[in-house]
Protein backbone atom coordinates (compact mmCIF):
# COMPACT_ATOMS: atom_id res chain seq x y z
CA UNK A 1 0.00 0.00 0.00
CA UNK A 2 3.07 2.29 -0.21
CA UNK A 3 2.21 3.37 -3.14
CA UNK A 4 -1.46 4.56 -2.81
CA UNK A 5 0.07 6.16 0.04
CA UNK A 6 2.52 7.72 -2.35
CA UNK A 7 -0.50 8.67 -5.16
CA UNK A 8 -2.85 10.05 -2.74
CA UNK A 9 -0.05 12.23 -1.05
CA UNK A 10 1.37 13.40 -4.73
CA UNK A 11 -2.27 14.11 -6.09
CA UNK A 12 -3.55 15.81 -2.69
CA UNK A 13 -3.04 19.28 -3.74
CA UNK A 14 -5.64 18.83 -6.93
CA UNK A 15 -7.85 17.10 -4.65
CA UNK A 16 -8.29 19.93 -2.71
CA UNK A 17 -8.62 22.11 -5.22
CA UNK A 18 -11.28 20.24 -7.40
CA UNK A 19 -13.10 19.71 -4.52
CA UNK A 20 -13.34 23.08 -3.30
CA UNK A 21 -14.26 24.56 -6.21
CA UNK A 22 -16.95 22.37 -7.06
CA UNK A 23 -18.27 22.74 -3.47
CA UNK A 24 -17.92 26.21 -3.21
CA UNK A 25 -20.25 26.26 -6.72
CA UNK A 26 -22.78 24.15 -5.17
CA UNK A 27 -23.07 25.94 -1.71
CA UNK A 28 -23.32 29.51 -3.95
CA UNK A 29 -25.73 28.04 -5.81
CA UNK A 30 -27.80 26.53 -2.91
CA UNK A 31 -27.28 29.77 -1.11
CA UNK A 32 -29.00 31.79 -4.27
CA UNK A 33 -32.14 29.66 -4.58
CA UNK A 34 -34.27 31.74 -1.19
CA UNK A 35 -33.63 35.10 -3.59
CA UNK A 36 -34.46 33.02 -6.75
CA UNK A 37 -37.97 31.20 -5.12
CA UNK A 38 -39.88 34.40 -5.40
CA UNK A 39 -38.79 35.05 -9.55
CA UNK A 40 -38.95 31.59 -10.04
CA UNK A 41 -42.51 31.11 -11.67
CA UNK A 42 -41.85 32.84 -14.51
CA UNK A 43 -38.57 31.84 -14.47
CA UNK A 44 -39.47 28.29 -14.41
CA UNK A 45 -42.00 28.58 -17.31
CA UNK A 46 -39.53 30.16 -19.57
CA UNK A 47 -37.47 27.55 -19.17
CA UNK A 48 -40.29 25.16 -20.08
CA UNK A 49 -40.94 27.04 -23.65
CA UNK A 50 -37.40 27.06 -25.19
CA UNK A 51 -37.74 24.00 -26.98
CA UNK A 52 -34.76 21.98 -27.83
CA UNK A 53 -32.93 23.62 -25.14
CA UNK A 54 -35.25 22.67 -22.38
CA UNK A 55 -35.40 19.11 -23.55
CA UNK A 56 -31.46 18.78 -23.57
CA UNK A 57 -31.14 19.55 -20.04
CA UNK A 58 -34.19 17.91 -18.90
CA UNK A 59 -35.80 20.99 -17.94
CA UNK A 60 -39.42 20.21 -19.48
CA UNK A 61 -39.38 17.33 -16.75
CA UNK A 62 -38.28 19.83 -13.91
CA UNK A 63 -39.42 22.45 -12.06
CA UNK A 64 -37.20 25.46 -11.76
CA UNK A 65 -39.54 26.36 -8.75
CA UNK A 66 -38.69 23.41 -6.33
CA UNK A 67 -35.73 23.24 -4.50
CA UNK A 68 -35.34 19.74 -5.44
CA UNK A 69 -35.87 20.42 -9.16
CA UNK A 70 -33.86 23.60 -8.44
CA UNK A 71 -30.57 21.59 -7.22
CA UNK A 72 -31.16 18.70 -9.52
CA UNK A 73 -30.52 20.90 -12.41
CA UNK A 74 -27.25 22.65 -11.14
CA UNK A 75 -26.25 19.39 -9.26
CA UNK A 76 -26.52 17.82 -12.67
CA UNK A 77 -24.50 20.49 -14.33
CA UNK A 78 -21.75 21.78 -11.60
CA UNK A 79 -20.95 18.33 -10.44
CA UNK A 80 -21.84 16.55 -13.37
CA UNK A 81 -19.50 18.56 -15.60
CA UNK A 82 -16.79 19.29 -12.93
CA UNK A 83 -16.77 15.45 -11.56
CA UNK A 84 -16.81 13.99 -14.63
CA UNK A 85 -13.95 16.45 -15.60
CA UNK A 86 -11.90 15.85 -12.73
CA UNK A 87 -12.03 11.58 -12.51
CA UNK A 88 -11.63 11.53 -16.43
CA UNK A 89 -7.84 13.64 -16.05
CA UNK A 90 -7.18 11.01 -12.67
CA UNK A 91 -7.93 7.90 -14.59
CA UNK A 92 -6.08 8.95 -17.91
CA UNK A 93 -3.06 10.58 -16.16
CA UNK A 94 -2.74 7.30 -13.72
CA UNK A 95 -0.72 5.17 -15.58
CA UNK A 96 0.47 7.68 -18.21
CA UNK A 97 1.88 10.42 -15.92
CA UNK A 98 4.98 7.60 -14.63
CA UNK A 99 6.36 7.72 -18.51
CA UNK A 100 5.43 11.15 -19.24
CA UNK A 101 7.28 12.59 -15.99
CA UNK A 102 9.92 9.45 -16.81
CA UNK A 103 9.62 8.30 -13.11
CA UNK A 104 8.33 4.77 -14.55
CA UNK A 105 12.12 3.90 -14.93
CA UNK A 106 12.43 5.09 -11.23
CA UNK A 107 8.62 3.12 -9.84
CA UNK A 108 9.37 -0.26 -11.92
CA UNK A 109 12.44 -1.19 -11.08
CA UNK A 110 11.38 -1.70 -7.33
CA UNK A 111 10.06 -5.71 -6.51
CA UNK A 112 6.59 -4.28 -7.06
CA UNK A 113 4.54 -6.11 -10.13
CA UNK A 114 2.92 -4.22 -12.34
CA UNK A 115 -0.66 -5.98 -11.43
CA UNK A 116 -0.02 -4.56 -8.31
CA UNK A 117 1.08 -1.20 -9.59
CA UNK A 118 -1.54 -0.99 -11.63
CA UNK A 119 -4.00 -2.42 -8.40
CA UNK A 120 -2.68 0.71 -6.28
CA UNK A 121 -2.87 3.01 -9.02
CA UNK A 122 -6.44 2.34 -9.55
CA UNK A 123 -7.33 2.35 -5.60
CA UNK A 124 -5.85 5.55 -5.13
CA UNK A 125 -7.83 7.24 -7.90
CA UNK A 126 -11.22 5.42 -6.70
CA UNK A 127 -10.49 6.61 -3.11
CA UNK A 128 -10.10 10.46 -4.46
CA UNK A 129 -13.18 10.33 -5.91
CA UNK A 130 -15.28 8.53 -3.49
CA UNK A 131 -13.27 11.33 -0.85
CA UNK A 132 -14.21 14.18 -3.38
CA UNK A 133 -17.89 12.94 -3.49
CA UNK A 134 -18.24 12.56 0.00
CA UNK A 135 -17.68 15.81 0.82
CA UNK A 136 -19.14 17.36 -2.01
CA UNK A 137 -22.71 15.26 -0.75
CA UNK A 138 -21.61 16.56 3.13
CA UNK A 139 -20.94 20.10 1.72
CA UNK A 140 -24.68 20.00 -0.54
CA UNK A 141 -26.69 18.11 2.48
CA UNK A 142 -25.66 20.95 5.00
CA UNK A 143 -26.07 24.28 3.03
CA UNK A 144 -29.48 22.65 1.94
CA UNK A 145 -30.53 22.80 5.35
CA UNK A 146 -28.97 25.77 6.25
CA UNK A 147 -31.19 27.90 4.22
CA UNK A 148 -34.28 26.24 5.52
CA UNK A 149 -35.38 23.65 2.94
CA UNK A 150 -36.24 20.19 3.50
CA UNK A 151 -33.49 17.96 2.44
CA UNK A 152 -35.33 15.67 0.15
CA UNK A 153 -32.97 12.66 1.16
CA UNK A 154 -33.37 10.12 -0.96
CA UNK A 155 -33.45 12.22 -4.28
CA UNK A 156 -30.42 14.05 -3.09
CA UNK A 157 -28.72 10.79 -1.97
CA UNK A 158 -29.61 9.19 -5.61
CA UNK A 159 -28.39 12.36 -7.48
CA UNK A 160 -25.07 12.25 -6.12
CA UNK A 161 -24.73 8.17 -5.78
CA UNK A 162 -25.36 8.64 -9.91
CA UNK A 163 -22.88 11.25 -10.64
CA UNK A 164 -20.56 9.29 -8.24
CA UNK A 165 -20.96 6.26 -10.50
CA UNK A 166 -20.28 8.63 -13.69
CA UNK A 167 -17.15 9.73 -12.25
CA UNK A 168 -16.07 5.99 -11.30
CA UNK A 169 -16.87 5.11 -14.99
CA UNK A 170 -15.61 7.49 -16.52
CA UNK A 171 -12.39 7.26 -14.43
CA UNK A 172 -12.16 3.12 -15.09
CA UNK A 173 -12.47 3.95 -19.10
CA UNK A 174 -9.87 6.65 -18.99
CA UNK A 175 -7.90 3.92 -16.88
CA UNK A 176 -8.11 1.41 -19.67
CA UNK A 177 -6.96 4.64 -22.11
CA UNK A 178 -3.84 5.60 -19.57
CA UNK A 179 -2.26 2.19 -19.96
CA UNK A 180 -1.40 3.19 -24.19
CA UNK A 181 -0.44 5.96 -23.27
CA UNK A 182 3.50 7.15 -23.24
CA UNK A 183 2.43 11.11 -22.85
CA UNK A 184 -0.15 13.49 -21.03
CA UNK A 185 -3.43 11.91 -21.76
CA UNK A 186 -5.15 15.23 -20.23
CA UNK A 187 -6.96 16.51 -24.08
CA UNK A 188 -7.89 12.98 -24.30
CA UNK A 189 -9.19 12.13 -20.90
CA UNK A 190 -11.36 15.75 -21.08
CA UNK A 191 -12.50 15.01 -24.67
CA UNK A 192 -14.01 11.61 -23.62
CA UNK A 193 -15.97 13.14 -20.37
CA UNK A 194 -16.96 15.78 -22.87
CA UNK A 195 -17.77 13.44 -25.58
CA UNK A 196 -20.02 11.53 -23.41
CA UNK A 197 -21.74 14.56 -21.91
CA UNK A 198 -22.70 15.83 -25.45
CA UNK A 199 -23.69 12.12 -26.57
CA UNK A 200 -26.17 12.22 -23.59
CA UNK A 201 -27.48 15.78 -25.01
CA UNK A 202 -27.88 14.21 -28.32
CA UNK A 203 -30.53 11.41 -26.44
CA UNK A 204 -32.37 13.94 -24.80
CA UNK A 205 -32.71 15.69 -27.82
CA UNK A 206 -33.91 13.33 -30.48
CA UNK A 207 -36.12 9.73 -29.58
CA UNK A 208 -34.25 7.99 -31.95
CA UNK A 209 -30.95 8.49 -30.74
CA UNK A 210 -32.63 7.24 -26.93
CA UNK A 211 -30.35 4.33 -26.78
CA UNK A 212 -26.90 6.31 -26.76
CA UNK A 213 -27.66 6.61 -23.08
CA UNK A 214 -26.81 2.84 -22.37
CA UNK A 215 -23.50 4.32 -23.93
CA UNK A 216 -22.85 6.97 -22.06
CA UNK A 217 -22.55 7.43 -18.43
CA UNK A 218 -25.14 10.66 -18.07
CA UNK A 219 -27.59 8.52 -18.95
CA UNK A 220 -28.04 7.52 -15.86
CA UNK A 221 -27.20 10.30 -13.93
CA UNK A 222 -30.15 12.86 -16.03
CA UNK A 223 -31.33 14.79 -13.19
CA UNK A 224 -34.67 14.84 -14.62
CA UNK A 225 -35.31 11.14 -14.87
CA UNK A 226 -33.69 10.54 -11.05
CA UNK A 227 -36.10 13.14 -9.23
CA UNK A 228 -39.23 12.14 -11.25
CA UNK A 229 -38.42 8.45 -10.75
CA UNK A 230 -37.17 8.51 -7.47
CA UNK A 231 -34.97 5.55 -8.80
CA UNK A 232 -31.95 5.10 -10.54
CA UNK A 233 -31.99 3.38 -14.54
CA UNK A 234 -30.48 -0.35 -13.14
CA UNK A 235 -30.03 -1.51 -17.30
CA UNK A 236 -27.78 1.62 -17.78
CA UNK A 237 -25.92 1.34 -14.90
CA UNK A 238 -25.28 -2.51 -15.22
CA UNK A 239 -23.94 -1.14 -19.17
CA UNK A 240 -21.87 1.43 -17.59
CA UNK A 241 -20.30 -0.96 -15.14
CA UNK A 242 -19.46 -3.22 -17.86
CA UNK A 243 -17.81 -0.28 -19.25
CA UNK A 244 -15.85 0.33 -16.60
CA UNK A 245 -14.52 -3.13 -15.79
CA UNK A 246 -13.56 -3.20 -19.70
CA UNK A 247 -11.09 -0.03 -18.74
CA UNK A 248 -9.41 -1.60 -15.85
CA UNK A 249 -9.70 -4.93 -17.52
CA UNK A 250 -8.13 -3.21 -20.95
CA UNK A 251 -5.46 -1.21 -18.28
CA UNK A 252 -3.91 -4.62 -17.05
CA UNK A 253 -3.45 -6.29 -20.17
CA UNK A 254 -2.02 -3.87 -21.32
CA UNK A 255 0.27 -2.33 -19.01
CA UNK A 256 1.21 -5.77 -17.71
CA UNK A 257 3.37 -6.46 -20.77
CA UNK A 258 4.51 -2.33 -22.12
CA UNK A 259 7.61 -1.80 -22.88
CA UNK A 260 8.31 0.81 -20.72
CA UNK A 261 10.28 3.62 -22.11
CA UNK B 1 26.85 -18.83 -9.23
CA UNK B 2 26.11 -16.60 -12.28
CA UNK B 3 25.04 -13.47 -11.72
CA UNK B 4 23.73 -12.74 -14.85
CA UNK B 5 23.05 -15.26 -17.98
CA UNK B 6 22.04 -13.58 -20.93
CA UNK B 7 21.18 -16.62 -23.76
CA UNK B 8 20.16 -15.45 -27.65
CA UNK B 9 18.40 -12.10 -26.43
CA UNK B 10 17.17 -10.52 -29.01
CA UNK B 11 15.00 -7.36 -28.72
CA UNK B 12 13.10 -5.55 -31.50
CA UNK B 13 11.48 -1.94 -31.45
CA UNK B 14 8.63 -2.48 -33.99
CA UNK B 15 11.30 -3.13 -36.91
CA UNK B 16 13.75 -0.98 -35.48
CA UNK B 17 16.68 -3.01 -33.68
CA UNK B 18 18.02 -2.91 -30.27
CA UNK B 19 19.76 -5.94 -29.66
CA UNK B 20 20.45 -9.25 -31.81
CA UNK B 21 21.79 -12.67 -30.23
CA UNK B 22 23.29 -11.34 -27.31
CA UNK B 23 25.15 -13.78 -24.95
CA UNK B 24 26.54 -13.16 -21.97
CA UNK B 25 27.36 -14.46 -18.50
CA UNK B 26 28.63 -12.55 -15.61
CA UNK B 27 30.00 -14.36 -12.49
CA UNK B 28 28.46 -13.57 -9.15
CA UNK B 29 31.13 -11.08 -7.20
CA UNK B 30 32.78 -9.77 -11.23
CA UNK B 31 32.62 -6.12 -12.10
CA UNK B 32 32.02 -6.38 -15.61
CA UNK B 33 32.27 -3.48 -18.07
CA UNK B 34 29.99 -3.00 -21.38
CA UNK B 35 30.93 -0.37 -23.51
CA UNK B 36 29.79 0.75 -27.02
CA UNK B 37 29.08 3.95 -28.83
CA UNK B 38 25.38 5.25 -28.52
CA UNK B 39 22.53 3.24 -29.87
CA UNK B 40 24.16 0.20 -29.55
CA UNK B 41 22.20 -2.17 -27.42
CA UNK B 42 23.65 -1.12 -23.84
CA UNK B 43 20.38 0.35 -22.59
CA UNK B 44 18.40 -2.00 -24.11
CA UNK B 45 20.42 -4.77 -22.78
CA UNK B 46 19.94 -3.30 -19.12
CA UNK B 47 16.02 -2.68 -19.52
CA UNK B 48 15.31 -5.99 -20.78
CA UNK B 49 17.26 -7.14 -17.63
CA UNK B 50 15.40 -4.97 -15.22
CA UNK B 51 11.61 -6.39 -16.36
CA UNK B 52 11.11 -2.74 -18.47
CA UNK B 53 11.13 -4.22 -21.59
CA UNK B 54 10.11 -8.00 -22.98
CA UNK B 55 12.27 -9.37 -25.23
CA UNK B 56 11.79 -10.72 -28.56
CA UNK B 57 13.14 -13.78 -28.23
CA UNK B 58 16.02 -15.44 -25.97
CA UNK B 59 16.03 -15.05 -22.27
CA UNK B 60 18.41 -13.64 -19.41
CA UNK B 61 18.04 -14.63 -16.20
CA UNK B 62 19.65 -13.06 -13.02
CA UNK B 63 20.83 -15.45 -10.00
CA UNK B 64 18.68 -18.10 -11.64
CA UNK B 65 15.74 -15.68 -11.90
CA UNK B 66 14.24 -15.02 -15.02
CA UNK B 67 13.86 -11.75 -15.71
CA UNK B 68 10.25 -11.98 -17.20
CA UNK B 69 8.54 -14.53 -15.11
CA UNK B 70 10.14 -13.83 -11.77
CA UNK B 71 10.92 -10.41 -11.98
CA UNK B 72 10.05 -9.04 -8.50
CA UNK B 73 12.69 -11.98 -7.50
CA UNK B 74 15.19 -10.20 -9.80
CA UNK B 75 14.45 -6.59 -8.86
CA UNK B 76 14.98 -7.69 -4.65
CA UNK B 77 18.49 -8.20 -5.96
CA UNK B 78 19.10 -5.24 -7.68
CA UNK B 79 20.04 -1.69 -7.46
CA UNK B 80 19.70 0.18 -10.61
CA UNK B 81 21.45 3.60 -11.08
CA UNK B 82 19.47 5.28 -14.03
CA UNK B 83 21.64 7.37 -16.69
CA UNK B 84 19.47 9.83 -16.25
CA UNK B 85 17.65 9.70 -12.82
CA UNK B 86 14.43 11.44 -12.16
CA UNK B 87 12.31 11.39 -9.33
CA UNK B 88 8.40 12.69 -8.22
CA UNK B 89 8.66 16.57 -8.53
CA UNK B 90 7.96 18.09 -5.16
CA UNK B 91 9.35 15.20 -2.95
CA UNK B 92 12.50 16.29 -0.64
CA UNK B 93 15.43 13.59 -1.35
CA UNK B 94 14.83 11.48 2.14
CA UNK B 95 11.21 11.43 0.65
CA UNK B 96 12.42 9.77 -2.65
CA UNK B 97 14.78 7.82 -0.54
CA UNK B 98 12.11 6.26 1.95
CA UNK B 99 9.78 5.75 -0.63
CA UNK B 100 12.29 3.52 -2.30
CA UNK B 101 12.69 1.47 0.79
CA UNK B 102 9.24 1.54 1.63
CA UNK B 103 8.52 -0.07 -2.12
CA UNK B 104 11.43 -2.29 -1.28
CA UNK B 105 9.81 -3.45 1.93
CA UNK B 106 13.05 -2.24 4.02
CA UNK B 107 14.49 -0.06 6.34
CA UNK B 108 17.85 1.46 4.79
CA UNK B 109 18.01 5.05 6.31
CA UNK B 110 21.02 4.04 8.09
CA UNK B 111 22.93 3.28 4.75
CA UNK B 112 21.25 6.28 3.08
CA UNK B 113 22.92 8.72 5.57
CA UNK B 114 25.65 7.20 5.49
CA UNK B 115 25.56 7.40 1.58
CA UNK B 116 24.39 10.62 1.87
CA UNK B 117 27.21 12.25 3.80
CA UNK B 118 29.75 10.22 2.21
CA UNK B 119 28.21 11.95 -1.24
CA UNK B 120 28.34 15.08 0.29
CA UNK B 121 23.94 15.24 -0.40
CA UNK B 122 21.38 17.30 1.36
CA UNK B 123 18.58 15.29 2.01
CA UNK B 124 16.38 18.59 3.11
CA UNK B 125 16.58 19.47 -0.71
CA UNK B 126 13.72 19.16 -3.16
CA UNK B 127 14.46 17.03 -6.23
CA UNK B 128 13.49 19.03 -8.65
CA UNK B 129 15.69 21.84 -7.59
CA UNK B 130 18.50 19.74 -7.58
CA UNK B 131 21.62 20.13 -10.28
CA UNK B 132 21.72 17.15 -12.71
CA UNK B 133 24.78 15.89 -10.73
CA UNK B 134 23.12 16.14 -7.00
CA UNK B 135 20.08 14.47 -8.77
CA UNK B 136 22.93 11.51 -9.86
CA UNK B 137 23.70 10.94 -6.65
CA UNK B 138 20.06 10.46 -5.14
CA UNK B 139 19.85 7.76 -7.53
CA UNK B 140 23.34 6.24 -6.35
CA UNK B 141 21.72 6.45 -2.91
CA UNK B 142 18.55 4.68 -4.12
CA UNK B 143 20.57 2.01 -5.59
CA UNK B 144 22.57 1.52 -2.96
CA UNK B 145 20.80 2.10 0.12
CA UNK B 146 19.26 -1.87 0.26
CA UNK B 147 22.64 -3.50 -0.53
CA UNK B 148 21.78 -5.19 -3.76
CA UNK B 149 23.86 -8.13 -4.91
CA UNK B 150 23.92 -6.98 -7.90
CA UNK B 151 24.58 -3.60 -8.86
CA UNK B 152 23.45 -2.36 -12.23
CA UNK B 153 24.84 1.08 -13.63
CA UNK B 154 23.96 2.79 -16.52
CA UNK B 155 26.60 5.59 -17.42
CA UNK B 156 27.12 6.13 -13.13
CA UNK B 157 29.34 9.12 -13.86
CA UNK B 158 27.68 11.47 -16.26
CA UNK B 159 27.10 14.75 -14.26
CA UNK B 160 29.48 14.02 -11.31
CA UNK B 161 32.82 16.24 -10.79
CA UNK B 162 35.71 14.50 -10.77
CA UNK B 163 35.85 14.13 -6.54
CA UNK B 164 32.79 13.11 -6.42
CA UNK B 165 33.37 10.04 -9.80
CA UNK B 166 36.64 9.03 -7.79
CA UNK B 167 34.04 8.62 -3.90
CA UNK B 168 31.70 6.92 -6.40
CA UNK B 169 33.69 4.64 -7.37
CA UNK B 170 35.62 3.54 -4.15
CA UNK B 171 32.27 3.13 -2.73
CA UNK B 172 31.04 0.74 -5.80
CA UNK B 173 34.72 -0.86 -5.72
CA UNK B 174 34.01 -1.14 -1.77
CA UNK B 175 30.56 -3.26 -2.23
CA UNK B 176 32.26 -5.29 -4.77
CA UNK B 177 34.90 -6.40 -2.42
CA UNK B 178 32.04 -7.01 0.14
CA UNK B 179 30.89 -9.76 -3.00
CA UNK B 180 28.70 -7.25 -4.75
CA UNK B 181 28.21 -8.32 -8.57
CA UNK B 182 28.76 -5.00 -10.69
CA UNK B 183 27.65 -4.34 -13.88
CA UNK B 184 28.70 -1.10 -15.40
CA UNK B 185 27.96 0.00 -18.83
CA UNK B 186 30.23 3.34 -19.79
CA UNK B 187 31.76 4.84 -23.17
CA UNK B 188 34.35 6.20 -21.01
CA UNK B 189 37.20 3.57 -21.59
CA UNK B 190 39.42 4.48 -18.93
CA UNK B 191 36.20 3.91 -16.49
CA UNK B 192 35.86 0.07 -17.70
CA UNK B 193 40.12 0.33 -17.66
CA UNK B 194 40.44 1.10 -13.79
CA UNK B 195 37.61 -1.03 -12.38
CA UNK B 196 36.64 -3.54 -14.48
CA UNK B 197 38.12 -7.37 -14.76
CA UNK B 198 35.86 -8.22 -17.72
CA UNK B 199 34.59 -5.95 -20.27
CA UNK B 200 32.02 -6.55 -23.16
CA UNK B 201 32.11 -4.58 -26.78
CA UNK B 202 28.55 -3.75 -28.20
CA UNK B 203 28.13 -2.22 -31.25
CA UNK B 204 24.83 -2.23 -33.45
CA UNK B 205 23.41 -4.55 -31.20
CA UNK B 206 25.47 -7.34 -31.28
CA UNK B 207 28.29 -8.74 -28.92
CA UNK B 208 31.74 -8.03 -30.58
CA UNK B 209 33.61 -8.94 -28.11
CA UNK B 210 33.88 -10.28 -24.47
CA UNK B 211 37.05 -11.06 -22.89
CA UNK B 212 39.24 -9.67 -19.72
CA UNK B 213 40.07 -5.86 -20.43
CA UNK B 214 43.87 -7.13 -20.16
CA UNK B 215 43.09 -9.29 -22.97
CA UNK B 216 41.50 -6.64 -24.77
CA UNK B 217 43.63 -4.15 -24.52
CA UNK B 218 46.48 -7.12 -25.56
CA UNK B 219 46.66 -7.13 -29.41
CA UNK B 220 49.46 -8.07 -31.64
CA UNK B 221 49.13 -4.30 -32.96
CA UNK B 222 51.70 -1.83 -32.20
CA UNK B 223 51.74 1.62 -32.38
CA UNK B 224 55.14 2.64 -34.34
CA UNK B 225 56.08 5.98 -34.58
CA UNK B 226 59.16 6.99 -36.73
CA UNK B 227 60.80 9.99 -37.37
CA UNK B 228 62.91 10.50 -40.99
CA UNK B 229 61.91 9.38 -44.32
CA UNK B 230 60.79 5.63 -44.91
CA UNK B 231 59.05 4.04 -47.88
CA UNK B 232 56.21 2.46 -46.33
CA UNK B 233 54.82 0.88 -49.71
CA UNK B 234 53.58 -2.71 -50.22
CA UNK B 235 53.59 -2.92 -46.35
CA UNK B 236 50.76 -4.84 -45.46
CA UNK B 237 49.20 -5.04 -41.69
CA UNK B 238 49.40 -0.86 -41.60
CA UNK B 239 46.65 1.38 -40.03
CA UNK B 240 45.48 4.43 -38.82
CA UNK B 241 48.42 5.81 -40.55
CA UNK B 242 49.18 9.78 -40.11
CA UNK B 243 52.03 12.01 -41.67
CA UNK B 244 53.34 14.68 -39.49
CA UNK B 245 56.36 17.42 -40.15
CA UNK B 246 58.64 14.06 -40.86
CA UNK B 247 56.84 11.89 -38.43
CA UNK B 248 55.03 8.81 -39.55
CA UNK B 249 52.38 7.37 -36.85
CA UNK B 250 50.55 4.07 -37.49
CA UNK B 251 49.39 1.00 -36.01
CA UNK B 252 51.28 -2.56 -37.39
CA UNK B 253 50.06 -6.26 -36.77
CA UNK B 254 52.06 -7.13 -39.75
CA UNK B 255 55.65 -9.17 -39.97
CA UNK B 256 58.02 -7.59 -37.77
CA UNK B 257 60.28 -9.06 -40.17
CA UNK B 258 59.59 -6.52 -43.09
CA UNK B 259 58.26 -3.59 -41.27
CA UNK B 260 62.30 -3.84 -39.72
CA UNK B 261 63.72 -4.28 -44.04
CA UNK B 262 61.44 -1.29 -44.46
CA UNK B 263 62.94 0.66 -41.90
CA UNK B 264 66.27 0.06 -42.59
CA UNK B 265 65.97 1.02 -46.08
CA UNK B 266 64.93 4.81 -45.21
CA UNK B 267 66.63 7.28 -43.19
CA UNK B 268 65.52 6.92 -39.76
CA UNK B 269 66.40 9.76 -37.12
CA UNK B 270 64.16 7.81 -34.10
CA UNK B 271 61.78 5.15 -34.18
CA UNK B 272 59.49 4.36 -31.07
CA UNK B 273 57.62 1.26 -30.80
CA UNK B 274 54.24 0.79 -28.28
CA UNK B 275 51.22 -1.12 -26.81
CA UNK B 276 48.61 0.77 -28.76
CA UNK B 277 46.19 2.60 -25.79
CA UNK B 278 42.82 0.90 -25.26
CA UNK B 279 40.90 3.83 -26.87
CA UNK B 280 42.67 3.23 -29.76
CA UNK B 281 41.80 -0.97 -29.98
CA UNK B 282 38.08 0.54 -28.76
CA UNK B 283 37.90 3.10 -32.43
CA UNK B 284 38.79 0.01 -34.13
CA UNK B 285 36.39 -2.00 -32.54
CA UNK B 286 33.52 0.77 -33.09
CA UNK B 287 34.18 1.04 -36.65
CA UNK B 288 35.25 -1.73 -38.34
CA UNK B 289 32.12 -4.10 -36.02
CA UNK B 290 34.07 -6.78 -35.03
CA UNK B 291 36.94 -7.99 -36.81
CA UNK B 292 39.44 -9.07 -34.40
CA UNK B 293 43.05 -7.57 -34.80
Amino acid sequence: MTLVKHELKQGFKALAIWTSAIGFFIVVCVFMYPEMKGEMDGVSDMFASMGAFTAAFGMDKLNFGTMIGFYAIECGNILGIGGAFFAAILGVSALAKEEKERTAEFLLTHPVSRNSIITQKLLSVMLQIVFMNVVIYLLAVSSISMIGEEVLWKEVSLLHLANFLVQAELAGICFGVSAFLRRSGLGIGIGIAAMMYFLNIVANLTESAETLKYLTPFGYADSADIVTNVSLDGKMIACGIVLLFIGILTAYQIYGKKDIQ
Amino acid sequence: MEAIKITDLTKYYGKSRGIIDLNLTVEEGEFFGVIGPNGAGKSTTIRTLLGLISPSSGQAKIFGYDVCKEKNKVLEQVGYLPSEAVFYAGMKVKDVLKLSADLRKKDCSEEAKKLCERLQLDDNRKVEELSFGNRKKVGIVAALQHLPKLLILDEPTSGLDPLMQREFFDIIRERNEQGATVFLSSHILSEIQKNCTRAAIIREGRMIACDSVEALSRTNAKRIVVQGEVMLDGLSGVRNMERNEGTVSFLYNGEMGQLLQCLSAGRVSDLSVSEPDLEEIFMHYYEKGGEQS
